[in-house]
């Protein structure tokens, strides 16, 4: 599972190198550069409108950056440029290899279909053809992430919005990506809802090996869920390191404010 | 009205060569949806007027034409077409399928087999088939040109999950020649089996400014589940009238007692089965 | 096992007028394997400190420090992260865990972490909680909610559910009574009669005699306070 001479063999999963998203004459971020290992949790962390946002958003492909590179070692080619890929391609990736967990659940979710469907949307997409094995496997996935399967035939508008999110997750996870990209995915919800999705998702990370990419406000949130930390400021990275040495000796001027400026976490 | 009034067909020419030109991309492109630039025609919209504008752009003087709505050739819709083409093209019309060039259609596929010499033109409400579950035109269009279909299936999912069957029963979706899915028009699923067809069979939707076609011979494979296959099953009754077990029926309340019959749609089909000696339990 | 060589350490406080506080130079430390060196000196004189920076929790400002084969003050996160999962292990006086997570899944999950089963791991958690002597009754509760003695003995659990090549204690027998004091220093014992090379702090001197080899007074790396 997480065996380091694999790890170092095989390479980062995904390389960012000088990536920058413009808006007009504003730099949504700038020339930011990192790698993702295998299995390895990176935050964001910044106030609104540093870029944290644009920064995943670009990465994730719903963004097209204006320069830069997003190298993500895919199953079949190796280390493709997913910027440059051709957008069926990069679609395809979104499917299978990548998930994307929105802030608001109703973004990530088909609101009219069943948690059922939901949940076997991208088995479907990548060719699931059996209606029983698909429902076993969203039934399954549901009690993953901790929703009673009963409710299986329930519209996520039935939903609380701490069910909604777990069921984004479910819906994302169920093809085994590789990558996820969250975008404050405890935002909005209560702070004990908020735990319960944080023990989740520390446990799907472990079991299933993901690497993954999320952007927060919330340093709590980093500091249980993220081995690595990345501080953005004005679009760009102002400190990265250790999620523990970031938020507790931060070098930076800005990460010294920010950490000095919520309650002690 | 005078035979000078309007040009042949009702539309000038100029329009009928874009929709022919549209139709024949159809054509080339089976089940894609081509964009054309609808007229405003003499009747509301619901009321066939994207099948008319294809009729008028194919028809020839030379053409017998039948018109039929829910298979019946002697409804409000089905007569009023008609009748607009006798006036504007004073084409000869027929109810007789076997004896049509051109039949146009509302909700059904003619029993009796078409053949390589007819043209099947259908009325489209709602040409999308994805919509149900991706409103977005955008992301539609772009789905299916990268062929991403998985959303067809969540919507046949959604139907067993509720139903425990595949519950639609009309405008079954399709894939054509392996490639697009479409949307038959609210057929019911037991013609689907038809789409597959010497005719050239042409789908016009008015309101939504879209033609698609199916070239004879086409391959047309309805949706389905491995463990849930496509049936295009119909009411289990003999028609009432002809004692056809074999045709899609129509359920017709008698009375106001719980009486009711079943009969064949097709009206030209019932017809003539009568008129060939086979008669039902109720026919008189 | 571990190697400090030169090491310093200094405070930038950037939102207080740039001050640079310089709070430890010069610091030299070597632990073999199955050794225990007991840091020593005041309060504040930095032996967290230290100890943080060779966690790599706290950046060193200069100097090099080698745990195993990695230099903490170079290393690549993924390198340390590596290090803390297979060879570094680290007792703090706090427990940092995800509220709702059981102290068993707590105790288990350094194991978990390397690749172990959950059975195994799972079992090997609860022989060291019941060694250390935290009621059965608890480790399907969060310990977020346990007292600060029952904290500190799930803590220590954790700490020695591996047999880490090193090990960082910090206060381990603080809070604890008699009983589970001894038991703690029997871990630490078989720790490092297993190889471990250990580097601790213990305000409790009559602990500390009893386990470590050797003192280093860690007030000799304190710079003269800046006026």
């Amino acid at each position: 599972m997480k065996d380091l001479s694999q790890e170092v063999a095989t390479g980062p999963l995904l390389s960012v190198r000088g990536l920058t998203k413009r808006y007009g004459n504003h730099i949504g971020c700038g020339d930011v550069s990192f790698d993702l290992w295998p299995g390895e949790v990176m935050g964001i962390v910044g106030e609104s409108g540093s870029g944290k946002t644009t920064l995943l958003r670009s990465m994730a492909g719903h963004l097209t950056p204006d320069e830069g590179q997003v190298i993500f070692a895919t199953r079949a080619h190796g280390a493709c440029d997913t910027v440059t890929m051709s957008e069926p391609e990069r679609r395809m990736l979104g499917r299978t290899d990548w998930a994307f967990v929105h802030q608001h659940a109703r973004d990530g979710l088909r609101m009219g279909v069943s948690a059922g469907g939901n949940v076997g949307e991208r088995l479907m997409a990548v060719g699931a053809r059996h209606y029983g094995d698909i429902r076993g496997q969203a039934a399954d996935w549901l009690e993953r992430v901790e929703i009673a399967a009963s409710r299986i035939d329930d519209r996520p508008t039935t939903f609380s919005g701490g069910m909604q999110q777990r069921l984004q997750i479910a819906r994302n996870l169920v093809t085994g990506p590789r990558l996820v990209f969250m975008d404050e995915p405890t935002g909005g919800l209560d702070v004990s809802v908020q735990a319960r999705l944080l023990d989740l998702l520390r446990g799907l990370v472990r079991d299933m090996g993901l690497s993954a990419v999320i952007v927060t406000h919330d340093l709590a949130v980093v500091r249980l869920l993220a081995d690595r930390l990345m501080v953005m400021k004005d679009g760009h990275v102002v400190e990265a390191g250790l999620t523990d040495q970031v938020l507790d000796d931060p070098q930076h001027a800005y990460s010294q404010l920010l950490v000095s400026s919520v309650l002690q976490v | 009205m005078t035979d000078q009034s309007y040009n042949f067909a009702y539309l000038d020419e100029q329009t009928k060569r874009m929709i022919r030109r549209a139709i024949l991309k159809g054509l080339a492109v089976p089940g894609y949806q081509v964009p054309f630039a609808s007229r405003e025609m003499p009747m509301p919209y619901g009321w066939g007027t994207g099948g008319v504008q294809v009729s008028a752009a194919v028809l020839t003087p030379d053409d017998t034409f039948k018109v039929i709505d829910q298979g019946a050739d002697d409804t409000t819709n089905a007569v009023s077409i008609r009748k607009f083409f006798e006036k504007t093209a004073s084409v000869a019309t027929t109810t007789h399928t076997g004896e049509a060039d051109v039949i146009q259609t509302r909700h059904r596929i003619p029993e009796e087999p078409l053949t390589e010499d007819q043209i099947l033109v259908y009325q489209v409400p709602i040409p999308e088939p994805l919509r149900f579950l991706e409103p977005r035109e955008t992301e539609t269009r772009k789905m299916h040109a990268l062929e991403e279909y998985g959303l067809m299936h969540v919507r046949l999912y959604e139907d067993i999950a509720r139903h425990g069957h595949i519950a639609t029963a009309y405008a079954y979706p399709v894939r054509v020649e392996g490639r697009y899915v479409m949307d038959p028009s609210p057929i019911p699923k037991f013609d689907n089996p038809k789409l597959e067809s010497p005719a050239i069979q042409l789908f016009g939707a008015g309101r939504e400014q879209r033609i698609y076609a199916l070239p004879p011979y086409s391959k047309v494979v309805s949706l389905d589940f491995e463990d849930h296959p496509f049936d295009p099953s119909k009411a289990p009754h003999p028609c009432a009238l002809c004692g056809a077990d074999d045709s899609y029926l129509d359920e017709i309340i008698t009375d106001d007692r719980g009486g009711r019959m079943f009969v064949c749609s097709d009206t030209d089909y019932c017809t003539a089965r009568r008129d060939a000696g086979h008669l039902g339990e109720q026919a008189q | 096992m571990i190697d400090l060589i030169d090491v310093s350490k200094t405070f930038t406080l950037h939102n207080q007028g740039s001050a640079v506080i310089r709070v430890m130079r010069g610091a030299n430390l070597h632990v073999e394997a199955g050794e225990c060196v007991a840091l020593t000196g005041a309060s504040g004189s930095g032996k967290s400190t230290l100890m943080r920076m060779i966690y790599g929790n706290y950046l060193a400002a200069s100097g090099v420090i080698r745990v195993g084969d990695v230099d903490v003050t170079r290393a690549e996160p993924r390198e340390i992260l590596a290090m803390r999962r297979e060879v570094l292990g680290y007792v703090s006086q706090f427990l940092r865990v995800v509220p709702r997570v059981s102290t068993l899944d707590v105790v288990a999950d350094p194991l978990r972490a390397v690749g172990v089963a959950e059975a195994p791991a799972q079992a090997r958690a609860a022989e060291l909680l019941a060694r250390l002597n935290v009621p059965e009754r608890l480790w399907s509760l969060s310990p977020t909610t346990f007292s600060g003695g029952e904290q500190q003995r799930v803590n220590i659990a954790r700490g020695f559910a591996r047999a880490y090549p090193a090990l960082l204690l910090d206060e381990p027998t603080a809070s604890l009574d008699g009983a589970n004091r001894a038991i703690v220093l029997e871990l630490i014992e078989e720790a490092k009669a297993g190889g471990a090379a250990i580097v601790g702090i213990f305000h409790d001197e009559e602990a500390r005699a009893q386990v470590a080899d050797r003192e280093v007074d860690v007030t000799s790396y304190t710079p003269a306070r800046a006026a």
